[in-house]
């Protein structure tokens, strides 16, 4: 009764133009608006289980876009990140906004002769770059090919053999390119992503919408979205960061490589290729005549993947024209001394499969219904 | 001031008086919209996850209607043509429904957009930073709010002015209706450059796509108002003149014939040059690998638009319930060519070659059902409220209580009609 009450006062007298109201429709009227309200209250009750921190904060969401922070400004939001990160995952980390240096364009340079696919590249890009562990986001995809083909679709992106490298086949690691002419950027509505003057393309975590054009225009495949929030257990935090690269990302955001730059800017290598025990990866400044890349540049017979979609990769692959169709012996001997002393710890880790498998072991809601309608 | 809010608020009232079969269907689409709010929520607690889309496939069911129904909109607006170049009187009523259509249809879209949002909570960021020219989405986002204004404002000035009893003035309308048809088409080609302008994606990247989304739009959104229109004759006082449901028939069987031929170019071109990017179209035709989940879609639409291509040329689709058949079938066939059939495939293989599938989840599939019965709710409350203006049962000098029991959306209008 109380509720139809309030209906009761609420409505103005019936006036000439308008219809007579009976005692009996404000009653159903009534009736039917708390039903309705009733109804709708349920259907947003899933809300609840938001999490505060999961809430825009009313700073974050008056934060403005990278490009357009002063430098306090952006003292300000590294510190908010900084707080955040000490909130969630219980460590002070090491946050700045690392700037491209002068005169320094990054190239990678990648000996597929030298490539044994044992995927610690895969696995040490996770470690170093704070990304979600479950579901599990990898920014380098190593493909098995078969000899005497680049065609990506005879590839095979799941092999989990007991030993790497198979005679027949060479291993290919495909990662952000950098394109200097690259679709990712074009396509944001938001300029959420844009390449900076060092040649690296890099992703503001806090404009980013969320639309994932950016990931339909990438030919390489190189962009990951965060479909879940993401699950990054506090020891395994990397707490040196930046703005740009590593520091952690929340649900619903884009990520991709972006060479380490709170490495390389610093004039360290990228984790990757640190970690690639056979030395394949190369990585450096072309814009210096006597860097090893340049050096590789000038000297073999490189190539880039897709060329005709014109995209101009800074990504630069080749073979070891001393030996065309086997892997370099050297490369084959750290295998063997590899698989002697890591056994099983040594590559070909399983775990580079899609992140959906992931997904339904860890995150499952409890009304998920096992992944299909 | 006061007349026109009067106008509104009366409009509230009618969009909430019926008979019992209006209310019944109210009351199932708000079920339905409850149910997709639900599974929003749901969505925005554990994220795009909940969704079957993946890094692999990473647009799918919300960007499917989205396409489609962007082409719904721009196709109801396609009907003012012969109206006013071609005078056909016929249509001209049903223009306005068309538009209405046109508003509902454009508001589903941008809602298919944003749910696909991983950050709906930063959508004003598109106001602050718009990334225009180059960014084909933010064109899409000019041309349907746009487009959106144009059709409010051209529906919405002509039903004030018959409730006004006054004849509307030219000036006021004729030049929207001239921009909102170059609008209309505007619309549909830009959704269709989101997709055919990414060269990584070889299955979108074809010429072909732009012409085929109008087509086959022309052929899907009359369709939808012969269906609509169907409904109203048979349970309101409105009646439709059979002349009318012929052109819209003419129409629809010769958008659905170069739909199909399209289709058909697109198709050769892929298998005859049998080059590297066919592998989309071979997923989608006849599998790939081993792989094959829309197979079943594609052929089921091709089969679908096949026999109601042939209904539509055969005399016997000139009685209604045939029609009402074929188009039934030929929405679906291009619901299913456009969403399944188009979105998806071009994530199929990714392109370093890897295969992975895509399907909704049922948690997808609610929020999709939502906004759908939030849409068609939206579309029954509008032509709900117009119809008694345009038959001038509701004005500004008559007392409301007339409109509103004379006029409940149904049969005790019939009867009324036939006394
Ligand atoms: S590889 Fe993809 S994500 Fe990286 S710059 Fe090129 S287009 Fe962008
Ligand atoms: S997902 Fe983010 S970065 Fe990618 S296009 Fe959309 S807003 Fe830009």
């Amino acid at each position: 009764m109380k509720d139809i009450r309030i209906f009761e006062s609420t409505s103005g007298g019936p006036s000439a133009y308008e219809p007579e109201l009976t005692r009996r429709s404000f009653l159903r009227t009534g009736a039917a608006a708390v039903g309705g309200m009733a109804a709708l209250a349920a259907a947003l009750s899933p809300l609840r289980e938001l999490t505060s921190d999961e809430i825009p904060d009313f700073d974050q969401f008056l934060q403005k876009h990278y490009k357009e922070m002063t430098p306090a400004e952006m003292e300000l939001a590294l510190e908010r990140i900084r707080r955040k990160v000490e909130d969630r995952y219980a460590v002070r980390p090491h946050l700045r906004d690392l700037k491209p240096m002068e005169g320094v364009e990054f190239v990678y340079a990648l000996n597929l002769s030298r490539c044994i696919g044992c995927r610690k590249c895969v696995h040490a890009c996770v470690a170093e770059n704070n990304q979600s562990r479950s579901p599990e986001i990898q920014y380098i995809r190593v493909i098995e090919m078969p000899r005497g083909t680049l065609d990506v679709e005879k590839g095979n992106h799941h092999y989990d053999r007991p030993e790497v490298p198979d005679a027949n086949h060479f291993y290919l690691p495909v990662q952000c390119h950098q394109c200097a002419n690259p679709p990712c950027v074009k396509v944001c509505p938001v300029e959420a992503t844009w390449q900076e003057a060092d040649g690296i393309t890099v992703i503001d975590y806090d404009w980013c919408i969320g639309c994932r054009y950016c990931e339909a225009a990438c030919p390489y495949w190189a962009r990951r979205f965060n479909f879940a929030k993401p699950n990054l257990p506090k020891e395994q935090l990397n707490p040196n960061m930046s703005y740009l690269s590593n520091r952690p990302r929340e649900k619903g955001v884009m990520e991709k490589c972006h060479f380490c730059l709170h490495r390389t800017r610093e004039g360290r290598m990228p984790a990757c290729v640190e970690i690639c025990p056979t030395g394949a990866r190369k990585f450096g400044n072309v814009l210096d005549p006597k860097s090893e890349v340049s050096e590789i540049l000038r000297t073999k017979r490189v190539f880039v993947l897709k060329e005709e979609v014109g995209t101009l990769p800074r990504f630069f692959y080749y073979f070891d024209e001393r030996y065309p169709n086997t892997l370099d012996p050297e490369a084959l001997a750290i295998a063997d001394r590899l698989k002697a002393e890591e056994g099983d710890a040594y590559g070909c880790l399983p775990g580079a499969a899609g992140p959906r498998k992931d997904f339904v072991a860890a995150a499952q809601p409890e009304w998920w219904n096992g992944g299909h309608a | 001031m006061r007349t026109y809010l009067t106008f509104l608020y009366r409009c509230f009232r009618l969009s909430f008086v019926g008979d019992r079969r209006y209310y019944a269907w109210m009351f199932l689409l708000t079920v339905f919209v409850l149910l997709g709010i639900n599974a929003y929520c749901k969505q925005l607690v554990h994220g795009l996850a909940t969704t079957g889309m993946t890094d692999q496939v990473s647009w799918g069911f919300y960007i499917a209607n989205f396409t489609f129904l962007v082409g719904m909109a721009a196709a109801a607006v396609m009907l003012v043509i012969p109206v006013y170049i071609y005078r056909n009187r016929e249509l001209h009523d049903l223009v306005i429904f068309g538009e209405l259509f046109a508003v509902a249809a454009i508001i589903m879209a941008m809602l298919f957009v944003t749910v696909d949002l991983g950050r709906p909570d930063r959508f004003h960021h598109l106001l602050l930073r718009f990334n225009f020219p180059v960014s084909m989405l933010t064109w899409d986002v000019l041309v349907l709010n746009g487009y959106l204004l144009l059709n409010l404002h051209i529906c919405g000035y002509l039903i004030y002015c018959a409730y006004r009893r006054r004849t509307p003035s030219k000036v006021f309308y004729i030049p929207f209706v001239f921009v909102a048809i170059v609008w209309a088409v505007s619309i549909h080609t830009v959704t269709a450059f989101l997709y055919s302008g990414l060269g990584g994606r070889p299955f979108w990247n074809s010429a072909v796509v732009a012409p085929r989304f109008l087509a086959s739009a022309f052929a899907a959104g009359p369709a939808f108002l012969i269906l609509s229109l169907a409904v109203l004759d048979k349970f309101t006082s409105y009646r439709v003149s059979a002349k009318a449901f012929m052109t819209l028939r003419n129409t629809v069987a010769i958008a659905l014939s170069i739909s199909m031929f399209l289709l058909g170019s697109e198709a050769f071109t892929e298998f005859y040059t049998d080059s590297a990017h066919v592998a989309s179209a071979k997923y989608l035709f006849f599998g790939l690998h081993g792989r094959s989940g829309l197979v079943p879609w594609i052929w089921t639409a091709i089969g679908l638009n096949l026999v109601a291509m042939l209904l539509l040329y055969l005399p016997i689709s000139r009685k209604l319930p045939v029609l009402m058949v074929a188009c039934v079938m030929l929405i679906v066939g291009i619901w299913i060519e456009k969403g399944m059939g188009m979105i998806v495939p071009a994530f199929i293989p990714t392109p370093l070659g890897e295969i992975v599938e895509y399907l909704p989840t049922m948690n997808e599939t609610l929020v999709t059902l939502g906004i759908w019965a939030g849409g068609l709710l939206i579309y029954t409350i509008l032509v709900r409220v117009t119809i008694p203006v345009l038959t001038g049962r509701l004005t500004h000098d008559q007392a409301f209580s007339a409109a509103s029991r004379e006029l409940p959306a149904g049969a005790a209008l019939e009867k009324e009609a036939h006394a």
